[in-house]
């Protein structure tokens, strides 16, 4: 699992590479909160195009994220999501909650329009 | 009659999370030798990946000092997949499989809701203490195919 991170604004982009499993997902919970912290960023996106296999441990390291962010006033906003990863996404429910989009550009407009 | 395998493999994996991915590979490997369409080849790779996960997580307390079994019979019309450990067992099988039974906030508690989804069958043996056994089955390949649609 790879990561490419970026900051615009008081928001962390996070490009995700891999599987999110188990194991990288204790790897990008510290790499996101680290970061995060570091970058004083509020809001996180997440874009995880170029993950190409998720299991619940993975949904988890997500919600953990999002309850973290919500908690202190920020947003988390997924992007990218290809159709194997939203099967997963969607049957755990999560993005009932979790604002999802289909790439960097829309999420700006939901982070800057406030509509979540 | 009994039923002949057409191939069977048997993994004994330590109870580390680098080896569920190499799990959930190898099982996919082998059922990839039978003709299998690329959704059902994902949904045997987050069931394994649950299974196995939960054998590390909660058999064996995260402790890496264990091992891990995996079995999987490959039939021509399905793939049968026994993931074992033989770490703490579950005290209520019926609470474990219900959705969000778990108690830490970084994990969802969807492992069986995955595997009862994306399988045709789980079912799970535990003795408290002695460990826990997770039977995974699917139909897969032409004739399993054919035999879900009649079904």
């Amino acid at each position: 699992m790879s990561y490419v991170l970026r900051k615009k604004n008081r928001t962390l982009i996070i490009q995700v590479t891999g599987e999110l499993d188990l194991v990288t997902a204790n790897n990008f919970r510290e790499t996101v909160d680290a970061t995060m912290q570091e970058m004083m960023a509020k809001n996180l996106i997440i874009d995880l195009a170029r993950v190409n296999f998720i299991d619940s441990s993975g949904l988890g390291v997500i919600l953990g994220r999002f309850r973290k962010i919500s908690a202190q006033g920020g947003k988390l906003v997924l992007i990218g999501l290809t159709p194997n990863v939203q099967r997963i996404l969607e049957l755990s429910g999560i993005l009932s909650f979790i604002p999802y989009c289909d790439d960097e550009l829309k999420a700006w407009q939901l982070l800057e329009k406030k509509v979540i | 009659m009994e039923r002949i395998p057409i191939n069977r493999i048997e993994l004994q994996i330590q109870s580390k999370g680098e080896n569920v991915a190499l799990s959930r590979i190898c099982i996919a490997a082998l059922a990839s030798q039978l003709e299998i369409t690329l959704n059902d080849l994902e949904e045997i790779k987050v069931a394994v990946s649950e299974a196995v996960s939960n054998a590390i997580i909660h058999g064996y307390e995260n402790n890496p000092e264990h091992m891990v079994t995996i079995t999987s019979l490959l039939y021509e019309d399905e793939l049968v997949i026994e993931v074992i450990d033989a770490g703490i067992g579950i005290a209520d099988i019926q609470q474990a499989l219900q959705p969000a039974y778990s108690t830490d906030p970084e994990r969802m508690g969807l492992g069986f809701v995955f595997m009862q989804s994306f399988m045709d069958q789980v079912e799970v043996e535990s003795e408290l203490n002695h460990g826990t056994k997770v039977t995974l089955k699917k139909m897969i390949g032409s004739a399993g195919a054919e035999k879900k649609a009649v079904s």
